[in-house]
């Protein structure tokens, strides 16, 4: 395989179960040394897309590369080179934090020397040295996520996918797991990760995709996404009461979009201080808010605000 | 073979945390069971019209095959069932370069371990009652092994299939407990009413029993004893194909 082939590479890949096509004909590329990430609400199919990348799960249709092997074919040889951090953890939380390195470490066939010495590398790494010899049991989910991560890095990998990393954690262990995960970016290592916050993705992804119902619905870096489909900022206007009846109209094109929710109204423009005065005039909102567009404002766009279950 | 290795070594550093308990437990056992059955109980049935030995050598190899039969059943029932959704180690293995069959091999190299581990003791205890009359009974190590996994193998692709683990309370309420009692551990199978007796015929249990009775007794005849081993290997292959199956579905979808 050459240097600047990609790391994965899929054509029209689907997976089924039953009836349901979770995954329905996706096309995608992933290259060497990028963090790309699978963006989307629960049910999209980003799951299913991480676990055939993993090849824990079979492909129901299309061509799905990754390292330039075939999954079904080669799987031993691509998970040897690849790191996973699951969804749900699997540690063996009655083993110490130490011994979940060791044991994974041997599955790869490394040398007990050798896993070891790499152990308490990464522990390190991870912040976890200190608690090497502590049962995985009484600590907290980030510190578990974290210990998963190390553990997904025993092996050197080139490729490493992480299926919600931070999902449940709370702000200061998202950002602690962020910043681990920007420095293997650093190193070079090529990182694929679903997510469903927006933030996680503007922070990490050099380029995304936006998963709907089992089928990419857009795909490129989050600024330019923002600058496709949404505009620069966006006017929040809060009322008491209900909110009046908003016509994009009334803004003479200076207001792409206008979004009425039970609480507040959205203006989507690009140049947010110029609509305020107009705004304040027209509607007499209690409050006023001008900020920059976010991933979000382009996901709910896609997707919609309509809870998905 | 080597990556089944490798998740054999993952059981074994699992079992450090319980080897204690487990060792005392493994010991003590046949010591109870021997002085209890064999020598207790034993003195009121040598009264009766007789089994043709001393009922302590009767029931020395009965009580080998129930822990053989109970320790493979253990050994597969509640922890395949914890790696596949509590501890969740298969999955842990699947995502390094292991595959079903290594996983399913690996954790059966374990039980045949662990029922390795808890015949050798009883070998040895049997042995120090005098119950022990040929040295045929070398035989009775892998035999005792082999009716270990002729369990282990079938109950770990049900712990794979079964969705909660309220299903072994069927398993060994209804299968392991009655073949505990009644494969001819305990007293003949041919003083069990016709259907029932059939029924007994047909378990591992009673082919284990029958041969390593055979084989402590020194009684054991080359035809026979082949036929027991190839219907206990029946078992055994038959588990692990099903086993290969059920660990699939779940692990890999």
């Amino acid at each position: 395989m050459s240097a600047d082939a990609p790391l994965i590479h899929a054509r029209g890949l689907v997976k089924t179960f039953g009836g349901l096509r979770a995954v329905d004909g996706i096309d995608f590329e992933v290259a060497r040394g990028e963090a790309f990430g699978f963006l989307g609400p629960n049910g999209a199919g980003k799951s299913s897309t991480m676990r055939m990348i993993g090849c824990v799960s079979p492909p129901s249709a299309g061509t799905l590369r990754i390292l330039g092997l075939d999954p079904v074919r080669d799987g031993p040889l691509i998970r040897a080179r690849l790191g996973v951090v699951p969804q749900q953890d699997t540690l063996d939380t009655e083993l110490t934090v130490r011994e979940n390195v060791l044991i994974y470490g041997r599955y790869f066939g490394l040398s007990r020397g050798e896993v070891r010495e790499r152990a308490e590398r990464l522990l390190d790494f991870v912040q976890l040295g200190e608690r090497a010899n502590d049962k995985v049991e009484p600590l907290s989910g980030g510190m578990k996520r974290r210990l998963t991560i190390a553990r997904s890095l025993v092996n050197d990998p080139e490729l490493l996918l992480l299926d919600e990393p931070t999902t449940g954690l709370d702000p200061q262990a998202r950002h602690a797991l962020w910043d681990r995960l920007f420095r293997l970016k650093r190193q070079g290592v090529t990182l694929v990760l679903t997510t469903h916050y927006m933030d996680e993705a503007e922070q990490l992804c050099d380029r995304l995709v936006i998963m709907d119902r089992g089928r990419i619905a857009e795909e490129g870096s989050p600024a330019e996404l923002i600058r496709r489909l949404s505009t620069r900022e966006v006017v929040e206007l809060r009322f008491a009461g209900d909110p009046p009846g908003v016509d994009a109209a009334d803004f003479a094109g200076a207001v792409a979009r206008v979004e009425v929710l039970p609480d507040r109204v959205l203006l989507y423009t690009d140049d947010g201080d110029a609509i305020v005065p107009v705004a304040h005039e027209r509607l007499q909102p209690q409050s006023v808010l001008v900020r920059r567009s976010t991933l979000e404002d382009v996901f709910l766009r896609l997707t919609g605000r309509t809870l998905v279950d | 073979m080597t990556y089944a290795l490798r998740a054999y070594e993952y059981w074994l550093f699992s079992y450090r945390r319980v080897w204690r308990g487990s060792v005392v437990t493994t010991a003590l056992n046949p010591i109870l069971y021997l002085s209890a059955l064999g020598l207790g109980l034993g003195k009121l049935v040598n009264r009766g019209p007789g089994l043709g030995v001393p009922y302590l050598d009767y029931v020395a190899p009965g009580i080998l095959a129930s822990t053989a039969m109970l320790v493979g059943a253990f050994e597969s029932a509640y922890p395949v069932m914890s790696a596949i959704r509590w501890t969740r180690q298969f999955h842990a293995m699947l995502a390094a370069p292991l595959r079903i069959r290594d996983v399913v091999l690996g954790h059966q190299l374990y039980a045949a371990s662990r029922v390795g581990l808890a015949a050798g003791f009883y070998l040895v205890v049997i042995a120090a009652f005098g119950a022990v009359h040929s040295w045929l009974a070398v035989l009775a190590f892998p035999v005792a092994i082999l009716l270990g996994l002729s369990f282990s193998a079938p109950v770990a692709a049900m712990a794979a299939w079964l969705e909660r683990d309220e299903g072994f309370n069927a398993l060994f309420r209804f299968g392991v407990t009655p073949m505990f009692l009644f494969s001819g551990t305990f007293f003949p199978v041919s003083r069990l009413p016709q259907g029932l007796r059939e029924l007994a015929w047909a378990t591992p249990t009673w082919h284990g029993v029958d041969l390593l009775r055979h084989l402590t007794l020194g009684t054991a005849t080359l035809w026979p004893s082949l036929g027991h081993v190839a219907y206990l290997a029946a078992w055994v292959a038959a588990g692990l194909w099903l086993a290969q199956r059920t660990f699939t579905k779940r692990l890999v979808t």
